[in-house]
């Protein structure tokens, strides 16, 4: 595919588009990536339409971005066996999709007698969700894999197979996948109501028109039950707030594990831990707010979560906090569980709501849970339609270069240059990241086209100095790239520009007269 | 290309500058200058307003024009220089790893080196604003940048936080090229910048300066619409039932500098707590002998006058050190922060110098006060030299001299202290 038609693909006009597919999969979080990952095996037609400029958006931005072991939820719900399930796949998974996963393991520490009760309940649990190799730690032990962890801790639950991973990379690349196996993904497309004929499902209509479809899965995130409600489905999604902070890639290795509190019934608590790239990240606190869009911090939560996570390690570097950010869960009211399942109203419905916590754990097992379920519908509905799998899938994506990675063999990359010089031109001080890197997040898969989306693959702007020096020099790539005025680059989609007028006109506007000559 | 050089210095900012024009007249022979960015002159390009060179050259110029007169005495003084080139990796025994488009990877092995990358901005997050992430939230020198060097304007409604240089000199910008400045804020009692700024910049042209005022939460999903400020208390915390919101499309962030010294800390070299840079002595030579560093990367300098007169303090250092005749005092002298003293450059006396008279010492007090007497004291607490100002305040960086009769071998510390006279 040229450039030009990879473009072209994601930039239809608004009301110009009428398409006919086999699937619509509504959100492109890492759920709705998954999804389209794992039926893009399949020769189906399948468009997969997320409002924003890019996937991973809502909750799959704002997470913890853990691979749970498995023992906090009960293996009959659907939270305790998907995880369960999904855990031991990241291996291969991120190796096909060229996605850092570390399996570092975690400790949930206790303090007192009544916290080694709890964590002997979890590591029943676990046992009972079929995990073996938990174990229960105390003494010096303990401080010997956690040298920094508050000096009164006295007891853990370390549960050996969970892993950190960045959700949105990972969201990205299932989606990248999908679409080189033939998935469509429309960027700032915005499923406004669904179309239902004689009980049937027969089309999503879009801000950029209607799909016609007969199966669709509402993987829509926190809007799920707005989705579900247009189908006929209710139950109501409350977003709940988790605040994080995140400090200096020099401070990662402060911590060796993923460590948690006690969990509470609400929540898994106030967690430390390193993540992929090296900084070190704190948080979630948890409570219920009414915006399902506001990703806002707060001063209380600010403090909140610095205060938690104190409990574990004492003695973090606040002066080397680098950002600070919340995310939003979808949990569903009055249960405790995923909702998973085809419509019972509606045929070629399939809702895959409230996937909170574990979720991002869980979703290859979601999406093959999901496959499953939509064979059964589409037997029911087209039953002439075969879901045969494509000879042709691609499993894995391309290792692409990136100059951070190379900085312990720096010899190598010279090669890279030498292929093409845009791999010597560093963009990003910071985080270590060529122009080269810059171009490739422009032209990949499922395209970035701010400098947000370009900072999330990339990780240009999101080092120590998150973006003075870099932003004005990958806003300037964006405008040569795109062939669009830098005045129409944004960080994240319509209405986020950088930029409000050409120096000297907004003096103009304002009716100021310039003179011709000016005598010095 | 050349690999081997006897100096090589690391940023083209006003301290590289005069680093590369001092070793020259200092006989040292094959300099090479790199530097990050497409032209020499650091910030300076950037910086169009005036009030540079007072100090050096005692007449009044702007950014570029400042830079330019050293700029154009690098070609005929053979300095080689080398842009769009990232340092990424020095090493104690003076190799230097760095990257263009042009040759690849380049390993440069160098007699001295000269660290002079200068700072980088504070941004939100080193004071933790609560609220949205949306557009519009600029550090004042990449809003300059975007003005100056790129030809855009970044904002119509502006809200500026921090009363630093740059945060005043682009309230004035702005409002200059159209934009309204509804506010600059100060969570202290007094202006961090220098005190002209605060004249030309503000108070010429009506922009309100609030101390003891922050922002306390951004708001906007896409874009920033509106601040909620608040007063703070003694201990710079909000105070309750003051808050305000101001619209405004953006925000400025003006609170503070820090040396940019990630691959001084890579090469193990120790760096001061307060001042963020390395630890030197009057050389500017860091713990690794032989490695310099001067301006902005080793603390935070008011004026780039004084940062080209760092920049020559080091040009004539690094001559001495490649003639090997330098003669090293029996035991360091350690310059001690004492009472509202923040932080003393260069903190350690090494050497032996024939005919040298005096050492200028810089530093920052803590808190501004009027009438006092900077004090430097012995071990003992005996007062060597008392010098009287008039007034200090920690916008300001203060100096004095050290006189060399005063440096006796026993003599372990000196601590400087401000006392009210």
């Amino acid at each position: 595919m040229s450039v030009d038609e990879m473009v072209f693909l994601f930039i239809i006009q608004p009301g110009r588009m009428s398409m006919k597919v086999d699937v619509v999969i509504i959100g492109g979080g890492v759920i709705g990536a998954s999804i389209a990952r794992e039926l893009s095996r399949y020769s189906l037609k399948i468009i997969l339409i997320e409002k924003e400029d890019d996937v991973a958006m809502g909750t799959s931005k704002g997470n913890s971005g853990i691979i749970h072991a498995g023992y906090n939820a009960d293996f009959r719900t659907l939270k305790g066996r998907l995880n369960i399930k999904s855990n031991p796949r990241f291996d291969k998974l991120c190796q096909d999709l060229k996605v850092h996963f570390k399996r570092i393991g975690s400790l949930v520490v206790g303090f007192t007698e009544e916290d080694l009760k709890r964590l002997r309940e979890l590591k029943k649990n676990g046992e009972k969700n079929g995990l073996e190799n938990l174990e229960i730690i105390t003494g010096n032990k303990l401080f010997e894999l956690e040298p920094n962890l508050n000096p009164q801790a006295k007891y853990a639950l370390y549960a050996p197979t969970a892993g950190i991973i960045s959700p949105y990379k990972f969201t990205i690349a299932l989606a990248d996948n999908a679409v080189i196996n033939g998935v469509k993904v429309l960027l700032e497309t915005e499923a406004k109501d669904i179309r239902i004929k004689g009980r049937q499902v027969c089309g999503v209509v879009t801000n950029r028109g209607l799909i016609e479809t007969r199966t669709i899965i509402n993987a829509a995130g926190l809007h799920a039950d707005e989705i579900a409600k247009a189908a006929g489905d209710s139950f109501k999604i409350n977003p709940l707030k988790g605040e994080y902070q995140l400090f200096d890639k020099q401070w990662g290795s402060l911590v060796n594990h993923i460590l948690f509190p006690i969990p509470t019934k609400l929540s898994k608590g106030i967690l430390v831990t390193p993540t992929v790239h090296d900084n070190l990240l704190i948080g979630p606190n948890s409570y219920q707010v009414e915006e399902k869009d506001d990703p806002a911090t707060t001063r209380a939560g600010i403090k909140e979560v610095y205060a938690g996570a104190t409990k574990l390690i004492p003695h973090l570097p606040h002066q080397d906090l680098i950002n600070s950010f919340a995310g939003l869960r979808a949990d569903i009211e009055g249960r405790d569980d995923f909702i998973i399942e085809a419509s019972k109203k509606i045929r070629g419905f399939i809702n895959v709501a409230g996937i909170e916590s574990p979720g991002l754990s869980s979703a290859p097992a979601i999406a093959e849970m999901v496959s499953g379920i939509l064979k059964e519908v589409v037997k029911e509905i087209s039953p002439q339609l075969e879901l045969n799998y494509k000879d042709d899938f691609v499993e894995t994506l391309v290792e692409q270069p990136r100059f951070a990675d190379y900085l312990n063999k720096v010899g190598e990359w010279q090669e890279i240059v030498e292929r093409d010089a845009d791999y010597g031109g560093i963009i990003c001080r910071c985080e270590k990241v060529s122009k080269g890197e810059v171009l490739r997040a422009i032209y990949q898969p499922v395209p970035a086209r701010s400098l947000d989306a370009i900072k999330r693959r990339t990780r240009a702007g999101m080092g120590r100095c998150q973006g003075g020096f870099c932003s004005p020099r990958v806003l300037k790539i964006l405008s040569e790239e795109l062939k669009i005025s830098p005045l129409r680059i944004t960080k994240k989609g319509p209405s986020s520009e950088f930029l409000k007028t050409k120096t000297k006109d907004m003096i103009k506007e304002a009716g100021v007269k310039f003179k011709d000559e000016v005598k010095i | 290309m050349k690999l081997k050089y006897d100096l090589v210095i690391i940023g083209g900012g006003p301290a590289g500058l005069a680093v590369a024009l001092e070793a020259k007249r200092n006989a040292v022979k094959d300099i090479l200058l790199l530097e990050r960015d497409k032209y020499l002159g650091g910030i300076l390009p950037q910086c169009i307003h005036n009030g540079f060179g007072l100090q050096y050259f005692k007449e009044e110029l702007t950014g570029p024009e400042y830079a330019e007169r050293f700029i154009v005495k690098l070609n005929d003084n053979q300095i080689d220089v080398k842009t769009e080139t990232m340092v990424i990796e020095i090493t104690p025994n003076k190799r230097i790893v760095a990257i263009n488009r042009d040759n690849g990877l380049l390993h440069i092995q160098a007699k001295a080196v000269v660290l002079a990358m200068g700072c980088r901005e504070r941004t939100r997050e080193a004071i933790a604003i609560a609220g949205n992430r949306p557009a519009g939230i600029f550090t004042a020198g990449t809003a300059q940048r975007y003005i100056n060097i790129e030809g855009y304007m970044p904002g119509r409604e502006v809200v500026v936080l921090g009363s630093g240089d740059i945060g005043m000199i682009m309230a004035r910008r702005m409002t200059l090229e159209g934009a309204r400045v509804k506010a600059v804020l100060e969570i202290m009692p007094f202006s961090t910048g220098l005190i002209r700024n605060k004249v030309q910049c503000l108070d010429d042209f009506n922009i309100p300066l609030r101390f003891n005022h922050t922002i306390t939460r951004i708001e906007g999903e896409k874009r920033v619409e509106r601040v909620t400020v608040a007063q703070v208390d003694k201990n710079l915390q909000a105070i309750p039932g003051t808050e305000e919101k101001i619209s405004c499309d953006t925000i400025l962030l003006s609170v503070g500098l820090i040396p940019e010294n990630e691959l001084t800390g890579e090469v193990g070299i120790k760096l001061d707590p307060v001042t963020r840079g390395p630890v030197v002595n009057e050389n500017r030579e860091t713990e690794v002998e032989g490695i310099f560093a001067c301006g902005n990367v080793l603390h935070v300098h008011d004026l780039a006058d004084f940062v080209t007169e760092e920049g020559e303090i080091v040009g004539r250092a690094v001559g001495e050190y490649l003639k090997r005749n330098r003669k090293f005092r029996s035991q360091s002298i350690k310059i001690v922060p004492g009472d509202n003293i923040a932080y003393v450059v260069p903190q350690y006396i090494d050497f032996i110098v024939p005919g040298r008279k005096k050492i200028k010492i810089f530093m920052r007090v803590k808190k501004a006060a009027e009438r006092v007497r900077i004090n430097l004291l012995d071990d003992k607490g005996r007062v060597l030299g008392s010098y009287k100002k008039r007034i200090v305040t920690p916008g300001e960086m203060v100096s004095v001299y050290l006189p060399e009769v005063l440096l006796d071998d026993k003599l372990k510390n000196i601590t400087i202290s401000i006392k009210g006279d």
